[in-house]
């Protein structure tokens, strides 16, 4: 039971991150506070995938000189899955950017109504 | 229910879901987990031999799946045009 | 608007660390197949330096060294390249981004290794240039007014 525990409590923090996200997006009004709920989750998400990547006893996976041209001495379990990161490298540059858009159209909502909270949006769309 | 009681509720059961997945995922930092065993291996013993690579991470994204970076860098550049066209215009100042 | 940030300490530091930001952005760029770095990680590094200097010496500065106009052709010329190099293997008779193909008077791996190198070039300039571009468009001031949609 403790070895399970120890084994899987990464995974369980990345949830509880994810949750608490989530509940950013749904539960706020205020689109800033949507926006900030939308970039822990996908730190979260960042922080599984990393973690799936993570062997015990490996590192980086950049191959020392001492092992090129001799195939045998490379041992794929001397270094982590480099899939992973590679998949979160491209994610993180293009979090960034559809977080610059997201501000984009925020500062374009709170131009034409002035505010930013999601009801008083609806009641002044609704008015009009 | 309120807004926030009924989103709590979702994150909550989500939450709840998401964590009953991972009962059966394999031990954190398992050599023989089945995303280690797949495709990565081969990326690890031939990046040296096919590309004069050693760091594996950028010989995966430049050229073993250089298209996908290619659609990655195509939505950067979508996302950078994307503000300028929404906020910039020739009258306005810095 | 930023504006000018008056302050000897902070204006002589920023002036100092600049050079080094961009030195060490080229050579996380340039060095990204021995050592952890690529085209993305230095694009962000080159970039910041750019906010740096916007944050400390205010948008006009910046507009001096790196005028609008070139910042948004940096942002096509990036994907272009990284796409003209695809598209040079093609002509070479190889598939796309078949780097192999590629004309250098090396062996096939090196001449993947100068096409990854091309690349991450490409994709380096994009990303500087959307940093700049996000920055500079999130950080000016309009003269519109509310309402204006409707």
């Amino acid at each position: 039971m403790m070895d399970f525990i120890v084994s899987h409590y990464n995974y369980w923090i990345y949830i509880v991150l994810m949750m608490i996200g989530f509940y950013g997006m749904m539960g706020k009004r205020n689109l800033v506070k949507k926006l900030i709920g939308m970039n822990i989750f996908q730190t979260a998400i960042i922080l599984y995938y990393v973690s799936i990547g993570c062997k015990k006893g490996a590192t980086v996976p950049i191959i020392p000189e001492e092992a090129h041209g001799v195939i045998h001495h490379i041992n794929p379990f001397n270094y982590i899955n480099p899939l992973p990161h590679v998949l979160m490298l491209t994610a993180i540059v293009v979090g960034i950017a559809t977080t610059g858009v997201a501000l984009a159209l925020i500062i374009l909502i709170h131009r034409q109504y002035g505010t930013l909270e999601e009801n008083e949006i609806l009641e002044i769309r609704k008015n009009d | 229910m309120s807004l926030k009681a009924l989103s709590f509720l979702a994150v909550l059961i989500t939450g709840a879901l998401l964590i009953y997945g991972t009962l059966d995922m394999p031990p954190w930092g398992d050599p023989n987990a089945p995303a280690a065993l797949h495709v990565s291996p081969r990326y690890i013993e031939k990046t040296v031999e096919e590309t004069a690579t050693p760091n594996a991470v950028t010989s995966v994204v430049a050229d073993y799946r250089g298209y996908d970076t290619m659609g990655e860098t195509t939505v950067i550049f979508t996302a950078g045009i994307a503000c300028i066209f929404l906020l910039r215009r020739d009258e306005d100042d810095y | 608007m930023i504006t000018k940030y008056e302050d000897v300490i902070v204006k002589t530091m920023t002036r100092l660390l600049i050079p080094f930001i961009q030195i060490y952005g080229l050579y996380v760029i340039a060095h990204g197949h021995e050592s952890p770095g690529g085209g993305f990680q230095g694009g962000v590094i080159l970039g910041a330096s750019f906010i740096l200097l916007a944050v400390v010496y205010g948008m006009d500065e910046v507009k001096k060294r790196l005028p609008e106009k070139l910042m948004i052709a940096f942002v096509a010329i990036g994907v272009f390249i990284y796409a003209g190099t695809g598209a040079l293997c093609l002509l070479f008779g190889g598939n796309f981004l078949d780097y192999s193909k590629l004309p250098f008077p090396v062996a096939i791996a090196e001449r993947r290794a100068l096409g990854i190198l091309s690349v991450e070039t490409g994709v380096g300039i994009t990303v500087m240039a959307v940093m700049v571009a996000i920055m500079l468009a999130l950080s000016s001031k309009s003269k519109r007014t509310r309402g204006e949609f409707k």
